[in-house]
């Protein structure tokens, strides 16, 4: 069973580019319905139909979790990646019908903090601009520290300015570079939570100096946005099922695995909640674990995989599916 | 030293385990006589500049002045000590009130106290994961009557009769850490001419 | 089809019964000849017409009775319905869910007029006629989880999400089997679930809990549960078992029939859209043990899994005293022949 199963018809309601990356998607369902109530940090699946590839890719919520009547995401292009967003770049447009999942929240605010600390990195901004809208609404005290590498590439900076005035704050590394961590996380009052969502390195950066500083682990919250990497193309044999599937290049393996029909658990398709985690029966070769969910040592025994975001190069992978 | 002997239990009854530095903008220390010397032991194994961001809360024996004395003597940024636990818990409230994300709380000593505590931290924004809990001395329970909710302090027998209620309560290992207290449910509910024996358990 | 609803009590003189219409209706909880453990859960779905699974809340005849039960326990008791500070937002997801639920599925009983942030709520049967602003818990008597849990069948306890697990941080809990609210309030899913026997051991709860912390919006499951009561009361609560306790003395061979009920839990599982958290609902249902044997599948496969069922399971539901008796009884309906599978009667 997954949120995925269960779809929602929609049409693109708008299409706005906002910067040179950066375009904004927005969804009405197709019948004029009401969309699910949300909360903020929630991400959609969002299924595309390119040709006779189906991919699904994850995508904060941006728009205000107390708006049903449409959703909002935004998308950065990555011409490196395995096309998700170039497809939704190049190929969606307004008028066109798809298909999402209801919201999931894997990145949700601690609704007993004092505070909530938010930093941001780059599209890492989408999640922040729902929860902010939440704890407006909550009258919960909050604050949003948002980086980006240049004015031009910052986007909706100075709308969140003009929305949430001084509880926002804005860095560029073409104006100086991001917040000083160690100076905002010494400062924060008793039963703060800080949330963090963007690069790699800025998570990294957060939680290490979070963590340094003395916060614990339950005060630290973090989403990192992972889409599956591509590769070369490899075959796996899945034992209960008995069939052999192919997994394309630009196809992850859990995509592969749903297109063959064969039941699977998952949740985030980005290797961090650990749904879909999967037995390895067999492994001739190397598993390419890109999760942030297995231990070293669960890799190390190479009998689990997460195939969300995992690849495979060898000559025999067997998956107890 | 009289380390802490808890018998494994049921999933809610807590653990406790020896305190030692953790990183911290501030320490913030509780205990009680039995667990004075695991403060002595931290701070005498302290880095050079430790305790200037310690703060100590104690609640001696009555009587007793060498703990205090020798508490004192770590050279704490703050140091007070209450005759009483709720005394000592409340002044607790009223310094983490102004405290900042990186706090660190350590206890030390019979279970009353660590309980009330780690609920006062939780109260005031410290998540109890990141307590430091070092239990020591009488293995005494707090005890919550569920049928008239008294609070039943330092109960050492099995069953053990409430006060206030008179029904003879089974000291169950069932914990809430909100109420920082074990449960006490009636043992001869069913029938109530049922003898049950005291025993002297909880030492 | 219009429900009659019953006049009668769950204490004092004990007047429950159940009507012989809605005998076969009863959620029985044995799908095979066996018990153990598990986490037996399925998707809850319309399933079967006139069953406990047609719709999202099932109301029945006792509904009216039930809910005057839930007054008089929280009158004397305020304490059974608790929600700590940050379950707010989710009091009015389940607010939502019920009235959006019951005035779809019962158009007849319940009614609900949204205009934007403006809630027009009836409820026919219990003589409610409220307009509020949805979200301004100062427009009601009460937090929005007790307003909306004194108008449901069932306990009702709300898990807040947080560090991949589930904390019991909200509930309006005034007919439960043996647990206290008040004392649990705030504990995790491992914590509150600690008293119980041989479930930790295999696992059961791991997997519930995984389970649940990915359960999808608009997805809800379910699950039954079963005890034994005698008399039925609907509140065998620990702060009153000096007053229910005794009743367990009172089980002879005579009085078996009427005294012991089957008490059958229709658990389900929801996620509330705006607080990320799980809405728990824990339905009860009640059966003497004579309208059991009514549908003889019952009552064959009901003296094997009381004869069958391990000692740990006897004492943790508090059988003890009665179960020998009991499954002598039952074997007066047990004339070996072979069940059908699943719950239904034949």
């Amino acid at each position: 069973m997954s949120a995925s199963d269960h779809l929602i018809p929609v049409v693109v309601s708008k299409v706005v580019e906002v910067n040179s990356i950066i375009k904004r998607f927005e969804f009405k369902h197709i019948h004029g319905n009401e969309l699910p109530a949300f909360s903020g940090g929630a991400h959609i699946v969002v299924e595309m139909l390119d040709g006779s590839t189906k991919r699904k890719n994850a995508y904060s919520l941006m728009s205000s979790p107390f708006e049903r009547g449409q959703y909002a995401i935004s998308v950065r292009r990555d011409d490196d990646g395995r096309g998700g967003s170039k497809f939704m770049h190049e190929k969606v447009e307004a008028g066109m019908k798809m298909n999402i999942s209801a919201p999931v929240n894997l990145f949700s605010l601690d609704l007993r903090a004092r505070k909530h600390l938010m930093i941001a990195g780059g599209i890492g901004i989408t999640p922040f601009i729902a929860q902010m809208a939440q704890a407006s609404e909550l009258g919960a005290p909050f604050e949003l520290h948002y980086a980006a590498r240049t004015a031009a590439q910052a986007a909706y900076m100075d709308s969140l300015q003009d929305r949430f005035g001084d509880n926002v704050t804005c860095y560029c590394d073409d104006a100086g570079g991001g917040p000083d961590l160690a100076e905002l996380l010494s400062d924060q009052p008793l039963g703060t939570h800080v949330y963090v969502c963007g690069p790699k390195g800025m998570i990294e950066a957060v939680v290490k100096t979070a963590t340094d500083l003395g916060w614990p682990a339950a005060h630290i919250h973090f989403e990192h946005f992972l889409s599956p990497p591509v590769g070369q193309a490899f075959s796996v044999h899945l034992a209960k099922a008995g069939i052999d599937i192919a997994v394309g290049p630009e196809q992850s393996l859990l995509e592969a695995i749903e297109a063959s029909g064969t039941p699977v658990n998952c949740l985030c398709r980005g290797g961090a909640c650990g749904q879909c985690e999967t037995r390895v029966v067999t492994c001739d070769g190397d598993i390419a674990h890109n999760d942030h969910w297995l231990d070293d040592d669960q890799r190390a025994s190479k009998q689990f995989i997460m195939p969300c975001v995992s690849r495979f190069r060898g000559e025999r992978l067997e998956l107890d599916l | 030293m009289s380390e802490s002997l808890i018998e494994e239990s049921i999933l809610s009854r807590p653990t406790y385990g020896t305190l030692a530095i953790a990183p911290g903008l501030a320490h913030y220390f509780v205990a009680d006589a039995s667990g004075a010397e695991c403060v002595i032991r931290v701070a005498q194994a302290a880095p050079k500049g430790f305790m200037e961001k310690v703060h100590i809360l104690y609640v001696p024996t009555p009587g007793e002045n060498a703990l205090i004395t020798a508490l004192y003597a770590l050279g704490a940024k703050r140091f007070e000590h209450f005759p009483t636990i709720d005394d000592a818990i409340a002044r607790l409230g009223d310094w983490l009130a102004d405290a900042k994300m990186g706090s660190q709380l350590y206890l030390a000593g019979t279970e009353g106290l660590i309980g009330q505590a780690v609920a006062k931290g939780e109260e005031c924004g410290l998540d109890h994961t990141a307590v430091q809990c070092e239990h020591r001395g009488s293995l005494a329970r707090r005890v919550q009557c569920v049928h008239c909710k008294t609070m039943i302090e330092k109960v050492t027998t099995q069953p053990v009769k409430c006060p206030s209620c008179d029904l003879l309560l089974l000291v169950r290992d069932h914990y809430s850490r909100r109420l920082a207290a074990f449960q006490g449910v009636c043992i001869n509910a069913e029938d109530p001419t049922e003898e049950v024996e005291i025993r002297e358990v909880f030492k | 089809m219009t429900i009659q609803f019953r006049n009668e009590t769950f204490r004092n003189d004990f007047t429950y019964a159940n009507s012989p219409g809605n005998i076969p209706r009863f959620p029985f909880p044995f799908p095979e000849d066996v018990y153990m453990y598990s986490t037996n859960v399925e998707p809850h779905h319309a399933t079967r017409a006139g069953s406990p699974f047609e719709h999202a809340f099932d109301v029945d005849e006792h509904y009216v009775a039930e809910m005057k039960d839930r007054a008089l326990v929280l009158a004397d008791d305020p304490g059974r319905c608790q929600a700590l500070p940050h379950m707010e937002t989710a009091g009015w997801d389940f607010v939502e869910l019920v009235m959006v639920s019951k005035a779809r599925d019962y158009p007849d009983l319940f009614e609900l007029t949204i205009d934007g942030d403006r809630w027009h709520w009836i409820n026919k049967p219990l003589q409610i006629d409220d307009t509020f602003i949805f979200g301004d818990s100062s427009a009601l008597p009460c937090h929005p989880m007790e307003y909306i849990g004194r108008q449901v069948q069932g306990d009702h306890a709300i898990l807040d999400q947080r560090d991949g697990n589930l904390w019991l941080d909200a509930g309006i809990i005034t007919a439960q089997a043996d647990w206290s609210l008040d004392f649990d309030v705030g504990m995790n899913f491992f914590e509150w679930h600690a008293p119980v026997p041989l479930a930790h051991e295999l696992g059961v709860f791991q997997r519930a809990l995984k389970f649940l912390l990915s359960l999808p919006q608009g997805q809800p499951s379910r699950r039954l549960n079963w005890t034994l009561t005698v008399n039925p009361r609907l509140d065998t609560s620990p702060e009153n078992y000096p007053k229910w306790g005794p009743d367990r003395t009172t089980v002879t061979p005579e009085n078996i029939g009427e005294k012991i009920h089957l008490r059958v839990e229709l658990q389900t599982f929801w996620r509330l859209p705006r607080s990320n958290a799980i809405l728990f609902p824990i339905r009860t249902y009640l059966m003497a043990m004579n309208e059991v044997v009514t549908q003889p599948k019952w009552g064959r496969r009901l003296h094997r899994v009381m004869r069958d069922l391990r000692p740990e399971l006897v004492e943790y539901k508090g059988l003890s005293r009665y179960h020998p008796i009991l499954v002598e009884w039952l074997s007066q309906f047990d004339d070996g022949a072979p069940t059908s599978p699943g719950i239904f009667p034949d």
